[in-house]
């Protein structure tokens, strides 16, 4: 599947090489100014050009944006393994923001004169210095500094709150079969998702697997048995499901989580997304471990 | 290519399918049933952790503190009869299909069965739906339901001339509906978010880590009866494989034995895959590796594939649950690892 549609925009690439060969060349970098035209084609990275102040320069994003209500009317030109390149060259723009893996797209871009902004999924760290660069990039950057301090502080306060509390050893669930143990993908020891656990004051059963996901087995979660199994999804099917999903744990009694009743089940666009809303959601992640510091 | 052919009409004894084996069949399952119930005894013993076997199994520490006991009892063990299972399953459904489609290449997954459910799978795993049909949930359900749907499908268009179902328009159709399928799970897929698309691969690898026993209660009573109508066929398995007119005029009702070898090998493959996911190469490994051993006598054959299937399935997932623990390798994976090189080895040495 992901083959295929790479194999897609290798083509897609390709004929834009031969393309470019015979036909004149496209301009040479233009001169660094603050874009106007601006695609995004990752969803974390649209939430902080809003939250920077660089909304109104953004013309068209992923088709997996959502956030914030604005992009649902501005045009969508594909996503990670199925862009659009012509419509995002017809759209003019100038500054693509693209993922990491999406190379030949970046190189085919660079060719026909766009600039681009290149980004991956890194820890907390990673959110806040991309701030900070799309606030250079965008001719935003007083607006960038105060947003990154403010989720700083918002990170540290949270830091604060729970440091002297016990730390739950905690699984961190982002996906799994709806009503079974099966397909369970947990956070491993990097990645965004572990940062906000360990600031909220969890400590990772997989901390030490240094992988961003990791697929437990039955028995791996019951030999590391957490005291604390945080659930987190997009909103969708699972709000509906709440407590049949929460009862798919009940095999595993022998884990302190599921005998001490401590299967917490958290949902929301904003939980699973590395942008702004990320001190929002360590905070969540906080009140689920240590309801106490919050009351 | 292997062995079948080598049973060919002009070097089969008069009487080949009704000849007198008790002997040898009592010898085969015997050997090959010693060999699977040691490998599902030794596989729930050993896995990612170490466990205490006398912790676990004694009876004075209440079950949900014992996490020794529930490693053994709802890890290991559910996993280890689900392997055993569909390992037997998927074995003896690709010894009916390479009989009756006189094909060595076929697989319990040529004919489209596998295809359906997977589509069923990914219906679900997709576009959401978190209902349960008792022990079933929803996954298994509708890949069940996809594959009932993709073998009524095939046998009709099978079976609408003539009265023999005709074997190559069974090939061709089922090959073709696996092609189309394949192609509608990909568009479903491409439909998806990303954290679905995650699930789909994985499940589409195959995968026993199955965590209670009521996906195995769900399954077992389909792998029973479909075992029950492999028991009426190796006579008429024999004979089929000669040819379908060899067949008939050896006494044999080809369309009936055809239909029964069809829904029982369909059955089968539904009942595993819905359990388990596609998990590839115990169909077309485990009966060759077989054949390579016993003979072509599916009377032997066939109770073989499904011991040994049983056996090696355990061993390949002791194998993807261990390897690189904590990770875990696809079962599917290291079914076609281990079982390829093999094969081609045995392959070799034979001949």
């Amino acid at each position: 599947m992901a083959t295929r549609a790479q194999k897609l925009v290798a083509l897609v690439a390709l004929a834009f090489v031969v393309f470019s060969l015979d036909g004149p060349r496209a301009q040479e970098k233009a001169p660094v100014s603050a874009p106007r035209r601006i695609v995004s084609l990752v969803p974390a990275i649209t939430e902080m050009l809003f939250a920077v102040g660089a909304g109104p320069q953004v013309i068209a994003v992923s088709s997996y944006d959502e956030f914030p209500p604005e992009v649902k009317a501005l045009p969508k030109v594909g996503a990670l393994i199925d862009p659009d390149t012509e419509r995002i060259l017809a759209l003019r723009p100038d500054l693509v923001i693209v993922y990491g893996s999406q190379s030949e797209l970046e190189k085919q871009l660079e060719r026909s004169g766009h600039r681009t902004f290149s980004y991956r999924h890194g820890g907390v760290p990673t959110t806040l210095n991309t701030i900070r660069e799309l606030g250079v990039a965008t001719g935003h950057r007083a607006e960038a500094d105060t947003l990154a301090s403010s989720l700083q502080s918002r990170l540290d306060a949270v830091r604060d709150r729970v440091k002297s509390r016990r730390q739950p050893r905690t699984i961190l669930v982002f996906e799994r079969q709806p009503g079974t143990l099966r397909d369970v993908y947990a956070s491993g020891g990097v990645g965004f998702l572990n940062d906000m656990l360990t600031i909220a004051g969890g400590s990772n059963v997989f901390a030490d697997v240094s992988r961003e996901s990791v697929q437990p087995s039955v028995e791996t979660i019951l030999a590391r048995a957490p005291d604390v199994i945080l659930e987190v999804r997009a909103s969708g099917l699972i709000e509906k499901t709440t407590s049949p999903e929460r009862d798919a744990w009940s095999p595993l009694s022998s884990v302190p989580a599921v005998r001490n009743q401590r299967v917490h089940l958290l949902t929301g666009d904003y939980l699973v997304v590395p942008g702004p809303r990320l001190a929002a959601a360590t905070e969540a992640f906080a009140r689920a471990l240590h309801p106490d510091a919050f009351k | 290519m292997i062995s079948l052919d080598s049973a060919d009409e002009s070097s089969l004894p008069r009487r080949v399918g009704r000849a007198p084996i008790r002997g040898r069949l009592l010898s085969t399952i015997l050997g090959f049933g010693t060999l699977a119930v040691v490998t599902c005894m030794l596989a729930p013993l050993v896995g990612s952790t170490s466990i205490s076997l006398t912790r676990a199994f004694d009876p004075s520490i209440p079950f949900d503190q014992n996490v020794d006991a529930q490693i053994f009892f709802v890890a290991r063990l559910p996993r280890v009869l689900a392997g055993a299972l569909v390992g037997s399953a998927l074995a003896s459904a690709g010894v009916v299909l390479q009989a009756m489609l006189r094909n060595p290449l076929a697989t319990p997954f040529t004919l489209g069965v596998s295809a359906g459910a997977s589509l069923g799978a990914m219906l679900v795993i997709i576009f959401g739906g978190a209902f349960a049909l008792g022990p079933l949930s929803a996954v298994p359900a509708a890949s069940l339901v996809g594959a009932a749907a993709a073998t009524a499908v095939v046998y009709w268009l099978a079976s609408r001339h003539g009265h023999a179902i005709s074997t190559s328009v069974l090939l061709l159709a089922g090959v073709t509906l696996n092609s189309f399928l394949s192609a509608l799970i990909m568009f479903v897929q491409y439909l998806a978010d990303f954290a679905q698309v995650y699930r789909a691969a994985r499940w589409i690898m195959g995968d026993l880590d199955i965590g209670s026993y009521d996906p195995l209660i769900a399954s077992l009573p389909l792998v029973v009866v479909a075992f029950v109508l492999f028991a009426l066929l190796p006579s008429s398995l024999n004979l089929l494989s000669v040819g379908k007119d060899a067949a008939a005029s050896r006494g044999v009702d080809v369309r009936h034995a055809q239909r029964l070898a069809f829904f029982s090998a369909s059955l089968a493959t539904a009942a595993a895959v819905s359990l388990a996911g596609p998990i590839g190469f115990v169909g077309i490994v485990v009966p060759h590796l077989v054949r390579l051993l016993v003979g072509v006598d599916h009377r032997i054959v066939l109770p073989a594939s499904a011991l040994f299937g049983a056996a090696f399935l355990v061993a390949c997932d002791l194998l993807a649950r261990t390897l690189l623990s904590p990770v875990e390798i696809p079962v599917g994976v290291v079914t076609a690892m281990i079982g390829g090189p093999f094969f081609l080895w045995l392959l070799v040495r034979k001949s």
